[in-house]
């Protein structure tokens, strides 16, 4: 208990945990517009476009704070969304092949002056390629105030714009006719998106940062309905993944974060892709089970008899699912067959249900008297 | 009455595709206070026409004028749109009531909210078109006729002069049709316009008193009784006009 407590008094995680958490916050509530506009791969495209960024802002000013990283990071991310455009709207090649193509020529040129820097004299580059895979121990007060501040104006952004980042999303063509800036707020949305997967390069890395974006979206998914109340369970979802991805890291120098944190999101993922109040399997599962009305024995009785009609001398039994289907209602008749048989008015052979010589004079005999 | 302008005016529109027209040349006028269909086969332009007039697709030539005016940012609240419905992802977590609701978001600037007027306004056009009940149901669980009523509420609210519609009554059920066109029977009473994609020639000139006969070019505009005849008919679908499209105009003559 006195490790545990001594554990959150120490100063370099609680830096950790507070960085982390919030760029899961952060990278959670933006993310769900990313997700609704169906442009998850581009969260990708950006995070990986970031390292020739991250690099080349290192040569040019040869420190390695976070925030003179950031500005490097952000342009050649942007430069990949440019790229991206350029490509779909002047080639022949689609979309998805545009980003294809921008994610691996800026992480291939990412890697590659990674490589280089690794020869330089100077020992100060030691520890960029932790934004590869996100290294959340290095992070210093000053990268929290950092983070804290860019966080703060991505959330009052998305705030401040809720009403045009919803219809722009939902409708895009209705926004324009409606005379909104739709060009513009686009062009915003990528922007903020840059920023958020700029903030999480030192901690999550560049890789795994585009799981931060759009997994927390995908879980609140499945427990709601409502886009506010989707991106409040967003930013619970991120938080609490970057908050314990941190805190796992914290015990190994040899752990990276970004890593952990994915883990504990596709962990929150696939328990809100069983649980989820509004899609979960689970749920749905159980309202499909209590809408399915149980079938009365003499329903089903009827329809045997009917289908037996219909199939005169051809056909002698039916399959269950041929049974429900001639009840209808996608009713259970299961345990009205059961009752049928007990009452030796129905058999079963391999499968297939027909009627005994009984209950076909049972059957004859109702449907005159309904006839009647 | 002959110096109003027209509710649209479109001159010398052609909007091209990779080199190849969409809309040559189409000059088409709508008078303030008709209802208008455009009809044309697949591939005619009618959808390409109707996002050329409100700015959603670039126009190679042509100009564009709402009431007398150049189209442009002053006249976009003088314009309700229902888009095709299939437009949109319909997994979308919102409300009935909020999508209707987005009709208004373009009233005042940033710091303002939907506020009880604007709330009013909403649920008078949801029972308008008869769906005050389904107000919170979630929008993936309409059918395509509600989808499609949900779009002309949002457009409602948009409190136009002019309206402009993409196959407004596309997957609705005929009795759901019936109640639709007796609200852009009534946008008529209240003055305004409504340019209207329409697929069925049946019911074309029972819904519609104006209509545009489309075929990439603008085969022939007016009146229903004057320009929906069987001979721009055979023209605009190339005498592939089925014979139930014979216009009643013609017949009763």
């Amino acid at each position: 208990m006195e490790a545990f407590l001594q554990f959150f008094n120490d100063y370099t995680l609680r830096n950790v945990l507070l960085g982390t958490a919030w760029i899961g916050v952060v990278s959670g509530s933006l993310g769900t517009f990313a997700f609704l506009r169906r442009q998850s791969l581009l969260g990708d495209v950006i995070s990986h476009a970031t390292l020739p960024g991250v690099v080349l802002a290192f040569l040019v000013w040869q420190r390695r704070e976070i925030g003179v990283l950031m500005i490097g990071a952000a342009g050649t991310g942007l430069l990949a969304t440019a790229l991206i455009q350029v490509v779909d709207t002047r080639t022949n090649i689609k979309r998805d092949g545009a980003m294809g193509v921008a994610l691996a020529v800026f992480f291939g040129i990412g890697v590659l002056l990674l490589s280089m820097i690794q020869n330089l004299p100077t020992a100060s580059q030691a520890g960029l390629d932790k934004f590869i895979f996100g290294q959340a121990a290095a992070l210093v007060q000053s990268d929290v105030t950092v983070l804290l501040a860019a966080g703060g104006v991505v959330l009052a952004a998305l705030l401040l714009l809720w009403r045009e980042l919803k219809i722009v999303t939902f409708d895009p063509d209705f926004a324009r006719a409606a005379g909104f800036r739709v060009t513009v707020l686009e062009g915003g949305v990528v922007t903020l998106i840059v920023v958020a997967t700029v903030m999480g390069l030192q901690t999550v890395g560049v890789i795994l940062m585009s799981a931060m974006l759009i997994a927390p979206a995908a879980a609140a998914r499945q427990w709601t309905d409502r886009l506010s109340i989707m991106v409040l369970v967003a930013a619970l979802v991120g938080g609490t993944s970057g908050a314990a991805g941190a805190v796992v890291s914290a015990f190994g120098p040899q752990i990276p974060t970004g890593p952990v944190v994915v883990l504990v999101l596709t962990a929150l993922v696939l328990v809100s892709l069983f649980l989820g109040r509004k899609r979960g399997l689970v749920w749905r599962w159980h309202r499909q089970r209590r809408s399915r009305k149980l079938a009365d024995p003499d329903t089903v009785l009827g329809a045997l008899g009917a289908l037996e009609a219909a199939h005169a001398g051809t056909v002698r039994g039916h399959p269950k699912a041929v049974v429900r289907m001639a009840v209808g209602q996608s009713a259970q008749v299961g345990q009205a067959l059961a009752a049928l048989r007990q009452a030796g008015l129905a058999d079963e052979h391999d499968g297939d249900w027909s009627l005994t010589e009984r209950g076909r004079s049972e059957a004859g005999r109702r449907a005159r008297d309904q006839g009647g | 009455m002959q110096t109003m302008p027209p509710a649209l005016e479109v001159n010398d529109l052609t909007v091209a595709y990779r080199d190849k027209p969409v809309l040559w040349d189409v000059d088409l006028q709508v008078p303030t206070g008709v209802l208008m269909a455009v009809v044309g086969p697949n591939g005619a332009g009618k959808t390409t026409l109707i996002k050329s007039v409100m700015g959603l697709m670039q126009a190679a030539a042509g100009s564009v004028q709402v009431f007398g005016e150049p189209a442009g940012r002053q006249q976009v609240r003088r314009i309700g749109y229902v888009p095709q419905r299939t437009s949109v992802d319909w997994d979308f977590p919102t409300s009935v009531r909020d999508v209707v609701a987005m009709g208004r978001y373009n009233r005042g600037g940033l710091w303002r909210r939907t506020d009880r007027r604007d709330a009013e306004r909403v649920a008078r056009a949801l029972a308008t078109v008869d769906m005050e009940d389904l107000a919170d149901r979630q929008i993936n669980e309409l059918s395509g006729g509600q989808q499609q009523r949900v779009f002309l509420a949002r457009a409602l609210v948009q409190d136009a002069d002019l309206y402009l519609m993409d196959e407004p009554f596309q997957g609705v059920d005929a009795v759901t049709e019936q109640s639709m066109v007796s609200v852009l029977r009534r946008l008529q009473e209240q003055g305004r316009t409504v340019l209207a994609v329409h697929h069925d020639l049946r019911t074309a000139p029972v819904y519609f008193d104006w209509v545009a006969l489309l075929n990439v070019r603008l085969i022939a505009s007016g009146p229903m009784a004057a320009a929906f005849s069987e001979c721009n008919l055979q023209e605009t679908f190339g005498g592939l006009a089925p014979a139930w499209a014979n216009p009643p105009a013609t017949t009763a003559a």
